[in-house]
Formats: C-alpha cells, structure tokens, sequence
C-alpha cells in the first residue's frame, strides 16, 4: 500500500478543523495514511486525530505557530520524505490551497486540485467553474492533491489508535511575516459546516435583517453571492461559489440570487434548494427543487413566521 | 518598481462549456476568448503600483499567436511590454511555472502578479509553484481592507501595500475565517483574488498604443524548460444536471413541501 500524509489543519481555537477529516476519507482511497500536525505545541491536535490515522507526526516548533507556506512546506516536505509518502494532501480550504502547491514544487510532484472521487490512481476533478468534470492521473514519483470536502464523508475513527511521532521542524528563514489575522466572528454555523445555509444576493440591496432572521430561526448559516461580497454588504468569507465556499447542505436557501454559473458551482450539490426570486427568469430556478416567484422582503418574513409555527 | 504579471487566454466567462463527443476536449465552436479576469486583476494592480512607485509592467503569455490578443488587451491597459512564450499543445502548472520561473530570471522583477487561478483549469496552483521554485515569498488571495464600492477603489489605490523604500510589501489576504495580513520581503510573489481591484477599460488611445509597444517572442527549447506535462487528462464528462423541480405558488405550499416531501426542517 503507498503511505498518503495529510496535513491537518487547525481551526483558530487550536482544535482539529473537520475538514481535515474529508480529506482523510479521500487519503484512505489512496494507501495508508499519516498525518502531519504543525504547531507551536503540536501535543493536542495529535491525540485528537491519532485515531483516524496510522501514524501522526506532531512537529512543534515556534516558527511554524501562525501558518505560513514558507515556513509549513518545509516541515510538511521533510516528513513526506522521510516516510516516503508517494501521496501528499490537505483539504481544499483557503489554507489548503495556499499550501499544497507549495508542497508540491518542493518535492517537484504534480499536483490535483480539488479532488471528487479517487479510483484507483485516478482523480476526478472539477474544470470550467464545475461545467465539467476531468479524470486525471499524475505521472511523477510524488504526487499532491486537495480535497473537495463536500465530496467525501467526515473519516470514522479507524480501529486501535495510531502512532503519534514528535519530531522537531528544521527552522527556516522565511522571506514573509505573519502581521495579523482579523477574524469574522459569528455566533452563527460554519458555513462550509452547517445542516442549513440561507444565502442573499443582490436584490437584498445588502439588507441582510430578513436573511439572517431566518438563518436563526433554522440554526442555518448564512452564505452570499459574489455581488454581495464585491459591495462590501458582507464579508468576503460568506461567498459561495466556485472561487468562494464550496457548500453541500440538506438544504439552500437561495435568496434574490440570479444564480451565475459560478454560484452554482459552489452549491448545486446542496440536497434540497429553495429559491426565492422577484424574477420568474433567474437561472437559479433551473437548479431549485423549490421555486417561488416573489419578493423577498415579503416571503423570507413570511416564510419564518411560517417555520416557527410549524415547529 | 519593475512588475511581471500573466495574461492566460482562455474561455469566456459568461460561455457555455460543452464536452466534445470523444470525451477529450470541449466544443470550441462558437466560443469567445478573453485574459483571465484573475489575471486582469494582476495587471490593474501592478498599473495602480507603477502609477505610485514608477517602473515597467511586462505581460506574459503562453500559447500560439491567438494569445497575442491577450498581451494587446494588456498592453492596451497600460503594460509597457509583452513577452509571448510560443507554445502549441498540452502544457501543465508545472510547465508554465517553469518557464515563468525562467522568464523572471532574465526580466528582473521586483514582483510577479498573478491571478490566483484561471478559469479553465481551475488548479490554483501556478503562483505558489513559482514562488517556492524562486524561493520567493508568497501571498495568494490578494485582497484589500476596503471593498469594490470604496471611495479608495474610486481613486484607482492598490491593495497591495508598498512600505519604506520598497523593501517590503504587506498583503491582505481572504482566508477561511476572516482576512490575514502578510508583509512580503521583495521580490515576491503576489496572487489575486475577487476583491482586489475593479480592472479598468482600454481606452482608445490606449488600444492604439498598444499596437506599437514591444511584443518580445520566447520557446520553452530556447529557455530550456521541459514543458512535458506530468498531468494527463483521461477524460473529460459534463456533470449529471441537476432536475429542474418545480415553481410554488406561495410560502404556505413551500414550507408543507420543505416537511412532507423533502423533509428538510
């Protein structure tokens, strides 16, 4: 079997981010797998994914604290050889996709972004804002890839729990600084995480009251289109899309959105979608199992007062 | 300050991608080609910071001559100068990082732009490849602190922050989560992301300009990179589509069918 190493990925409060356990379900389609944890002090991210993964390298060290890919892929790049991975992965988040390439150029491997299904060697990505699907395989001696989360399972804990593996990262000169990371604080689910996401597009007019109130009433989270985000009505992280969050809820509501392609790569694999529209036209009615045709500043309160007496 | 920034050719956004019979490409017929918009963002941006910090914006493009009307549109923009790497036939991340690479040997930049990735393949992949073969730093997913309706935007600032001397630059970033700022040691490397800017048009006499700016022809043999890619395509498909459902007539049928049928709250 080929050894795979993930890298982990941490979620700001230091705790294992899910996504890293989609990748892992992806990384046992390929051979066993390691994980690789970096960290100031790497101790407790590894005990809480040693149960999924064969063996765990836990790499504390102070250069690698705040995430870099100058400082992170020479660490990630020195176990991979060391074990002789002949795989290395990460989920295709924002710090997945930063990284890996990164990765990949050191250990001059070719690489796949955004894998859906692994058969055999082969990869199954997305081209063209999702319009089209490629298999592909990868012909040298390492090969890197990312993860579509929405595409695979979260990983069940495997049977017996794995190795953990201190070891220390060689410190590296990096040419860049880590300055500040200002975080969007939400009361509300993750977006790429919740059962329920209510999106608004631009015939909200960037009033988002009616969105969120319905978001909270359903536990939901809240999402945006591209125009949205382009406005400044809400921050950039809330856009869906394929260049934003790739989201697969049970259900999407989909709120004065017209529905371009690239909004629709980011959530056509939801399992029920609702789109509420004044435009009987829009493109997002061609995806929707749901469609009302109205304005949204009446359903949405409607449509809230209309759950909560269901309840 | 001297900027190198990428000018891909590739499908129109707004087109409709179809898969060809066989399952090897897609249908050409009737489709328009555009520069990347991530790209058109590199080249706004690297315009913006020579307007502050004076210096030559090159355009690079890879391709046979129909790229020549990416580096134009470039160029009509306000590059000083273009670069085409003459190349026909399959080319992967790998490849084009690999003659960028040698590209930025000979141009000397202080900075590459480029757009995070392009439209076609979707990788991502090119910038970082670059910077780690350069061992250059990197900051991918440009953004800025002010969005795209800003008096800032109005007045054509650049996201990118150049500091003291030009030494360094500081990036904002979007990251899960929030934004992320970095400060980047020059040369580095820079990708673009959405918010970074809102390109400019050509003007005419921009357009007209352009025809007589210098256009500099390149081949992987000649700068000696092996573009063999290590990315095989087997096969392309179109997504199983989505079943069109159906239209409510108001919210009362909506929510009884959100609980009956699809049994989603």
């Amino acid at each position: 079997m080929p050894t795979v190493l993930v890298v982990v990925e941490a979620q700001p409060d230091g705790k294992l981010k899910k996504a890293t356990l989609n990748a892992i379900t992806a990384a046992r389609a390929l051979g066993d797998v390691h994980a690789v944890v970096l960290a100031k002090d790497a101790t407790a991210l590894a005990a809480e994914v040693k149960d999924y993964v064969k063996v765990v390298h836990a790499g504390s060290a102070a250069h690698v604290e705040h995430y870099l890919a100058e400082t992170w892929a020479p660490a990630v790049a020195e176990v991979a050889k060391a074990i002789s991975a002949e795989w290395v992965g990460a989920a295709a988040t924002q710090q997945g996709r930063d990284l890996m390439p990164r990765v990949a150029a050191k250990l001059n491997a070719a690489m796949a972004s955004d894998i859906m299904a692994v058969n055999g060697t082969t990869l199954t990505r997305p081209m063209w804002a999702g319009a089209v699907i490629a298999e592909v395989t990868l012909s040298t001696p390492v090969k890197a890839f990312t993860v579509r989360t929405t595409e695979f399972a979260l990983a069940e804990k495997a049977g017996g729990a794995g190795e953990v593996k201190a070891f220390a990262p060689a410190p590296v000169t990096s040419p860049t600084k880590f300055v500040e990371f200002k975080e969007v604080k939400s009361a509300r689910p993750e977006l790429t995480e919740a059962r329920i996401v209510v999106s608004g597009g631009r015939g909200t007019k960037g009033d988002f009251k009616e969105v969120e109130a319905l978001a909270d009433e359903l536990g939901a989270a809240v999402g945006a289109s591209r125009a949205v985000c382009d406005a400044g009505w809400q921050p950039n992280d809330l856009q869906v899309g394929q260049t934003g969050k790739v989201v697969a809820p049970s259900l999407y509501v989909a709120a004065g959105i017209s529905g371009a392609i690239q909004h629709l790569a980011g959530m056509k694999g939801s399992k029920t979608i609702v789109a509420i529209n004044k435009d009987g036209e829009a493109p997002i009615f061609q995806v929707a199992d749901y469609g009302l045709v109205a304005d949204l500043f009446k359903a949405l309160p409607e449509l809230r007062a209309a759950i909560k007496a269901a309840k | 300050m001297k900027i190198l920034v990428t000018a891909k050719r590739v499908e129109d956004p707004e087109s409709k991608i179809k898969v060809d019979a066989a399952g090897k490409g897609i249908v050409k017929e009737g489709l328009k080609y555009k520069i990347n918009p991530f790209d058109e963002i590199a080249v706004e941006e690297a315009l913006r910071l020579v307007a502050k910090h004076p210096g030559d914006v090159v355009a690079v493009s890879i391709g046979g001559k129909e790229v020549h009307e990416q580096l134009r549109h470039a160029l009509a923009m306000g590059a000083t100068k273009a670069v085409w790497v003459n190349h026909e036939g399959p080319l992967d991340q790998m490849g084009v990082a690999g003659l960028l690479k040698k590209i930025v040997e000979k141009e000397k930049p202080d900075l590459v732009i480029l757009g995070k990735q392009s439209i076609d393949d979707d990788q991502n992949q090119v910038g970082q490849y670059l910077a780690e073969w350069l061992g250059w730093g990197q900051a991918t997913f440009a953004s800025k602190a002010d969005s795209l309706d800003s008096e800032n935007e109005k007045n054509k600032v650049p996201g990118v922050i150049v500091g003291d001397g030009a030494k360094t630059i500081d990036v904002i970033r979007e990251v899960d989560g929030g934004l992320n700022r970095l400060q980047l040691t020059l040369p580095a490397v820079v990708t673009t992301d959405l918010r970074l800017n809102q390109p400019r048009y050509a003007s005419l006499p921009g357009i007209m300009k352009a025809k007589s700016k210098p256009l500099e022809e390149l081949n992987p043999a000649g700068l000696g990179v092996d573009v063999a890619p290590k990315i095989t395509v087997t096969k392309l498909s179109m997504p199983p589509a989505r079943k069109a459902g159906i239209k409510v007539a108001d919210v009362p049928t909506l929510v009884t069918k959100l609980k009956t049928e699809a049994k989603v709250i």
